[in-house]
């Protein structure tokens, strides 16, 4: 399917979404954050609880002043390596449980401490490398089947139940599996630690966790002949440490965008733009491919309203990507299917958005997401609404494709739920696979003029906030009517500017 | 005494649709016959059966209870109070309290998730139906997500709040159930129970459970703002003289 849009005004949107960019990116290149540093030890392979469970690199991290931290956690345990030569785990381990203190080491060169960093980082980029071209060659001996790809969430609470549910829902059609998270992760400031068995709201991710379905949906895969992703989600307040696990575990993609956390989990701006920026560095090198978090837009406010502000979110989450060294392929942007039902035309204006997308970043692999705010108790409304939002996707060629779930308004899926569910999205795509090939929009009709207003109106937002800057339109209210202080929030606390010889070692292997 | 209604007066006939752990087969269908007989039903019939996976069947099943209710003899309370204008409502206070009311409204215990309650106070509100920020006689704090039964308290006391309204979207495990009988136990062993008019919303909650669970009024899906401002004015004690 092709419509006409205004290719000068698309032009006219990246430019202004550069521009918007420029400043976010200084800001980030003078700048770091206590999980940036934290993500850095556990690539290097510091990983484990010492006291009260707090994690090791938590422990580290906060052992040292504010001067300190300023040239980044990479010299003091550097040094400390040298010294002692230890593993990184092991000095990790000993640093947490009182054996040894940072300070006590620094008698030893930085030169010296440089290399054994330099060392300890190359091998976790090979590790990260190997496990990118494990991920290509299975994908390569077990394709996928064509997109759009089906997206199915397990939330037990409990990692072993999610194992079955996720084993089962791949048995009946699905390609992607997401865990959910227990809810209100987003907001601790350290990642918890071993298997999770009780969770609310969906399950901790954990490094141990993420291994748990991997192994099971590998295994999966074999039998299944064909390769099942695994996902997570890379937002709130560890957003880099959450990549350097999942690079490690090969995930496959990430929940990753550059505003959500600030606006719809109060989370500090400065936070989250420098933490998005380390994170997707990371991803850009393991080959994850991210998700952005546009749908939440339309879960809080009116879906026709907010359709330009969903278009100028993606431009902006394309740029702050591209920033980071991700290729088109690897940004999943996202837009969701919560046009009020009673709305007439609703149909054509979701088909409108989706291909506006479609057409605007033809190399993103778009994520749709299902209807939730209009779902009810009415399962048998709700399956015909999700069997609509199917067909739009597979109409506009979106490719990563959460599935909806009849019971959405009621409970957690039950594992029934979930295989008619997929079974919604099989038909339907089954049935229309090519329908999107064969029919061309009227030129100048309700699709057509839909998408055009849509784009002119993301124009002029992106225009706006280009001209006041990012922050100060988040701070004056202008996305999702959300306003949140550049200095506000939670974890602003743990942004500190960087000293003229701060270090983070993986910044140059990743660029 | 009512029945449920298929195509004729108490034939009883109720749809149920349900998963059982075995791979398929002929035994599994009929695992399921037996299972909805032992619930209680007659006349079962098991209209489909099939795989979902390795290891799970699905079933949609037909089937007539002889259970019936009399519907007469219920009582059931209900908070919905006639449909009132933020106009009105706001006239119904001016005229009555003669003060803005304040009103606190969080998502409590580990709940991110505040779409419930940003719908009711924020400023745009829901559907249309503005939220209570923009009502004159509201002065409204929203104090978020993730916020614990204590702190709340001790807000409550400190701004001295008329209207409390408590959030839970997630429901996993009766998690919410065990939030909202907290905040209870709470202000009622501060004493200030009597002070406030005390709310609850959340996907699945209903006036009976709020009732059971000690609020004065509890919100469920599709809850529109001006519903929880009239009920929060019409329960307003007047003011005093």
């Amino acid at each position: 399917m092709q419509i006409q849009i205004d290719l000068n005004a698309v032009a006219r949107c990246r430019k202004s979404a550069a521009a918007i960019a420029d400043p976010v990116q200084a800001f980030v290149e003078r700048h770091s954050t206590v999980s940036v540093e934290r993500s850095i030890l556990r690539l290097l392979g510091v990983d484990g609880v010492g006291p009260n469970d707090t994690p090791v690199p938590n422990v580290i991290v906060e052992s040292l002043d504010a001067a300190e931290l300023a040239a980044g956690v990479a010299i003091p345990f550097g040094r400390a390596l040298v010294e002692t030569g230890l593993e990184p785990r092991e000095l990790g381990e000993r640093l947490a449980n009182g054996g040894a203190v940072l300070a006590q080491f620094k008698s030893v060169s930085q030169e010296a401490a440089r290399r054994a960093i330099i060392a300890s980082a190359r091998a976790a980029f090979d590790r990260i490398l190997a496990r990118r071209g494990e991920r290509n060659d299975l994908m390569h001996e077990r394709p996928q089947l064509p997109p759009p790809l089906l997206y199915m969430i397990v939330a037990s609470g409990n990692i072993y139940e999610d194992r079955t549910a996720a084993v089962a829902a791949a048995e009946a059609g699905a390609q992607i599996i997401a865990v959910i998270r227990s809810t209100g992760q987003s907001l601790l400031d350290f990642v918890p630690y071993g298997p999770t068995t009780e969770g609310f709201g969906g399950t901790y991710a954990t490094q141990a966790n993420f291994a748990i379905v991997r192994e099971a949906l590998d295994e999966a895969s074999r039998r299944l002949g064909r390769y099942v992703m695994l996902t997570n989600y890379a937002s709130g307040l560890c957003m880099p440490e959450i990549a350097a696990m999942a690079a490690l575990e090969r995930l496959d993609m990430l929940l990753n965008d550059s505003m959500y956390g600030i606006l719809f989990r109060d989370i500090n701006m400065k936070r989250t733009f420098v933490d998005q920026h380390f994170s997707r560095k990371l991803n850009a090198a393991s080959g994850i491919i991210i998700n952005t978090g546009e749908d939440n837009y339309l879960t809080t406010a009116d879906a026709v309203e907010q359709a330009p502000a969903v278009l100028a979110s993606q431009f902006i989450n394309e740029e702050l990507a591209h920033r980071a060294g991700m290729p088109g392929r690897q940004i999943g942007l996202g837009d969701a299917y919560e046009i009020d039902p009673n709305l007439e035309d609703g149909f054509l204006f979701e088909v409108a958005q989706a291909q506006l997308a479609r057409q605007i970043f033809p190399d993103s692999p778009l994520k749709y997401m299902p209807p939730t705010k209009h779902m009810t108790g009415d399962i048998f409304k709700g399956h015909l609404i999700d069997a609509m939002f199917n067909l739009t996707s597979v109409m506009t060629g979106q490719t990563i494709h959460l599935c909806g779930i009849l019971t959405e308004a009621i409970h957690t899926p039950f594992l029934g739920d979930r295989a008619l569910s997929l079974e919604n999205a099989r038909y339907v795509m089954r049935t229309a696979r090519h329908f999107g090939d064969d029919v061309i929009p009227k030129p100048g009709g309700r699709i057509e003029r839909r998408a055009a207003d849509v784009l002119s109106e993301c124009e002029v937002l992106l225009e706006r906030v280009a001209a006041r800057g990012l922050m100060a339109s988040i701070k004056a209210g202008v996305f999702a009517d959300v306003k949140r202080s550049p200095d506000g929030g939670r974890g602003f606390d743990g942004v500190f500017e960087r000293a003229p010889d701060y270090w983070n070692p993986f910044e140059e292997l990743l660029s | 005494m009512i029945k449920p209604y298929g195509d004729t007066l108490d034939d009883g006939k109720v749809q149920l649709s349900f998963t059982l752990p075995v791979p398929w087969s002929e035994a599994a269908d009929e695992a399921a016959r037996q299972l909805v007989v032992k619930m209680g039903f007659a006349d079962v019939q098991v209209a489909e059966g099939r795989a979902i996976a390795e290891n799970f069947s699905f079933f949609v099943v037909y089937a007539a209870t002889p259970q019936s209710i009399d519907f007469e003899s219920l009582a059931v309370p209900s908070v919905k109070t006639h449909k009132m204008s933020m106009e009105e409502i706001d006239a119904l206070l001016e005229e009555r309290v003669g003060r803005r009311v304040r009103v606190a409204g969080a998502c409590i215990g580990t709940d991110a998730h505040t779409v419930g309650i940003d719908a009711i106070l924020n400023m745009k509100g829901y559907q249309g139906d503005y939220g209570l920020e923009r009502y004159k006689m509201f002065e409204t704090f929203n104090l978020g997500s993730q916020v614990s039964v204590e702190d709340l308290v001790r807000f409550t006391k400190e701004k001295k709040i008329d209207a409390l309204l408590a959030s839970q979207v997630v429901t996993q495990k009766g998690s919410d159930v065990k939030n909202f009988t907290a905040l209870v136990e709470l202000l009622e062993a501060d004493g200030l129970r009597d002070n406030v008019i005390l709310c609850c919303g959340g996907p699945r909650m209903t006036s009976l459970l709020a009732t059971e669970l000690g609020y004065d009024a509890g919100f469920g899906r599709g809850t529109l703002p001006s519903e929880v401002a009239a009920f929060i004015a019409t329960r307003m004690p007047h003011r005093a003289g």
